[in-house]
């Protein structure tokens, strides 16, 4: 139980940032502190889509090497898995080779066998990772056995999440460049004063007391 | 499918000029001097969009939908534009009203907004129209989250330029803002979801995973993006941000969001419930029948009710947008390619006659600086040309016969009564009697009283200028001819709806 709690760990952190974020926005009356809210509940999206982009053992998805040739070409129609095309390069064998990746650190094992691979295509890595003479090579060398050659975390969460916090800056400019001329116009950022104000505006007598729970 | 983009003509380029087009015509707009040149050069371009819109209408119409590869990356990787009759209806909507909307908007906007304000107002006009514009055409799931806050974000600034002579503009836009925050981040974690389920973000290729997969991923999905995209389109209990935003905007800005940003989004969702998820899921099922049909119903009554009340005519016309939005989600509710249907030819209909109606407003507010239903007595005798288009876009928003409104009313009817829903077809002859309250009360007004001798509204007026009375009667005759000929939206619209039924984006 604990362990299936503490493996997800990086989902409480969304979840809890989530409810904070919109617990704030709905509680508080201030506006800027409302804005505050309403930045943490996109931060915590922000988290989620990073987090799904991860794959266990995978590096940042930078090309290493020489290798570009085939990359990409074989990704997404094969993959049922929870990563979906997270483990693009990885091609449908990309799942096997995460679970082998959480006993070493594969990725190490990847690099060394590198320098033998090149070129020689996977039977050479295999070979290579192999001599190298140790768990992860043997992990590494499974998972490149095929076409791939290092595991990749996948990048299109981020390229998505970059757009998403443009957009958040922006909102976050707009929201508070309002909460400026509010302050200009009311002479205060507090929603109840503001409520109040508005009510006088629109029935031209002051808000009864009590009106609003 | 179509391969990658080898020729280069104009023809094939339609799908990116669409959004191109007013994208790179606004920061143009910014450096123009204040005067008429910004609103010239806005009211072009939404002219040349309107064209760029109807060829793809013609276009899909008569040879089937269009794919189109931005930047020759092929889907499901690349980002798709896919044009098929559903949203080149929308598109054509959407540009139309722009088209009508953009010339009507000078002289209001000059009285209404700060002189100084005038190319950042047109800029922001064009920015809104470029991301409704490309949420209706895109084909990708993200890519309709980045539109949809372009557009929004521009919504926004419009909404409180209304703040000079009005500061709760202020307040509506930044309560505005919150509530449409919250809306789009629930669609991206809902489109988050999804990409964890599927591994994929367009469109069609989603739809394809999606099959007989009813887990928990993609129900929670699902529910954030109904809920996202439900507090977009003021689905009923979440519209809270729509009657102060509608009402306190600048006139123009009205007219143009309350005929197209609801309307885009309530395309949104009709295309995720349709096109990208399976009508016969367990889930949807339960989504359609027990919280889209019944707020769609409740919204319908609620909100008329609360429009009977107004005293104010912009917000009295915003209420019932949010009514009218209640009978969309009544068709779409039905679930049926008929009740889909009805809900897209009101969907088009509404956009008509509201665009009308705030029109009409905005020539009120123009001459006696008032929205308020006092400054509409005697109308039909100072202003006749302005009232006679507020008296017919009523009607059609009643439902009378001869306009749209009948049109659409007749649809929905005939949908609930051949969908198992007679109890919904009733319900909706119900609350089109609460239109008639609302909306003979302003007749009443404007027909039969005598305009006020004293109070602020006394001042002798005169009839609107010309170039407002133009697009707004262009506007009004199109509620008439479309309610007379009815072949060419119902068959579009029936056409549309089978599309969005058919395989996965409507091929």
């Amino acid at each position: 139980m604990l362990e299936f709690v503490l493996e997800r760990y990086n989902y409480w952190i969304v979840i809890i940032l989530m409810m904070t974020g919109l617990y704030i926005v709905f509680s508080r009356g201030n506006l800027v502190k409302k804005l505050v809210g309403l930045n943490l509940f996109q931060t915590s999206v922000f988290i989620f889509y990073i987090t799904l982009g991860k794959v266990a053992g995978g590096t940042a998805p930078i090309l290493i090497g020489g290798h570009g040739g085939g990359h990409g070409e074989d990704q997404g129609e094969d993959q049922g898995g929870a990563h979906g095309e997270g483990v693009q390069n990885g091609g449908s064998y990309g799942s096997d080779a995460a679970h082998a990746n959480d006993l070493a650190s594969p990725v190490d094992g990847a690099q060394d066998a590198e320098p033998a691979a090149h070129g020689d295509g996977a039977g050479a890595t295999y070979e290579a990772a192999a001599d190298h003479g140790n768990d992860a090579g043997h992990a590494a060398a499974d998972a490149a056995h095929g076409a791939a050659e290092v595991l990749y975390s996948n990048p299109l969460p981020h390229v998505l999440i970059l757009t998403a916090i443009v957009v958040g800056v922006a909102t976050t400019a707009v929201g508070l460049s309002l909460a400026v001329r509010i302050r200009e116009a009311y002479g205060t950022v507090e929603e109840d004063e503001l409520d109040a104000m508005d009510y006088e505006a629109e029935f031209g007598v002051p808000e009864p007391e009590g009106a609003r729970s | 499918m179509a391969g990658p983009v080898e020729s280069y003509s104009l023809v094939d380029q339609l799908p990116a000029l669409q959004v191109v087009v007013p994208l790179v015509a606004a920061p143009v707009t910014i450096l123009m001097p204040k005067g008429r040149v910004p609103w010239a050069w806005a009211s072009l371009v939404a002219a040349a969009t309107f064209a760029i819109s109807l060829a793809l209408l013609h276009q899909v119409a008569a040879y089937g939908p269009i794919s189109y590869e931005l930047g020759g990356w092929a889907p499901p990787w690349g980002i798709e534009y896919r044009v098929d009759l559903a949203n080149a209806l929308v598109l054509t909507l959407v540009s139309g009203v722009a088209a009508f909307v953009f010339p009507y908007s000078y002289r209001s906007v000059i009285s209404e907004i700060d002189e100084n304000q005038l190319p950042l107002f047109y800029a922001a006009l064009l920015i809104c129209m470029t991301g409704l514009l490309g949420v209706a055409i895109t084909g990708d799931a993200f890519n309709v989250f980045v539109f949809l806050e372009i557009s929004s974000l521009s919504t926004y600034a419009l909404v409180a330029m209304g703040g000079r002579h009005d500061r709760r503009a202020l307040h509506s836009a930044y309560n505005y803002l919150v509530m449409g925050t919250i809306g789009a981040t629930f669609f991206v974690i809902g489109v988050g979801l999804l990409y964890a389920a599927t591994g994929t973000l367009n469109m069609a290729d989603m739809h394809d995973k999606l099959a007989g997969m009813e887990t928990r991923v993609v129900e929670a999905g699902f529910a954030f993006i109904v809920v996202g995209i439900g507090l977009k389109l003021a689905m009923f209990p979440l519209h809270l941000w729509l009657p102060n935003a509608y009402a306190h905007a600048p006139s123009a800005v009205s007219a143009f969001i309350a005929a197209t940003s609801t309307k885009v989004a309530v395309y949104v969702i009709v295309r995720f419930l349709f096109t990208v998820f399976y009508t016969d899921s367990s889930f949807e099922q339960a989504a359609l029948s027990y919280v889209i049909l019944p707020l769609g119903v409740v919204g319908m009554f609620a909100a008329s009710l609360v429009a009977v009340f107004q005293s104010d005519v912009k917000r009295m016309l915003a209420y019932s947008s949010v009514a009218q939005i209640g009978y969309m989600l009544l068709g779409i509710g039905l679930g049926s390619v008929d009740g889909v249907s009805a809900a897209l030819v009101h969907l088009v209909n509404h956009a008509l006659m509201k665009a009308a109606l705030f029109m009409a407003v905005g020539a009120v507010m123009l001459r006696l600086g008032s929205r308020h239903c006092d400054a509409f007595a005697g109308l039909a005798k100072r202003m006749p040309w302005t009232a006679a288009a507020f008296i017919i876009s009523g009607l059609s928003l009643i439902g009378v016969p001869a306009t749209v409104g009948f049109i659409s009313k007749w649809q929905l009817l005939k949908a609930s009564f051949g969908g198992d829903a007679a109890w919904a077809g009733f319900l909706i002859v119900a609350s089109s009697l609460l239109a008639v309250i609302y909306i003979g009360r302003i007749i009443e007004l404007m027909v039969l009283r005598e305009p006020p001798t004293e109070g602020p509204h006394a001042k002798p007026v005169a009839e609107a200028p010309l170039e407002m009375l133009l697009p707004m009667w262009a506007l009004v005759a199109a509620n008439v001819y479309f309610g007379l000929n009815t072949e060419l939206t119902a068959s579009l619209a029936m056409r549309a709806a089978e599309a969005l039924f058919g395989v996965g984006g409507g091929q």
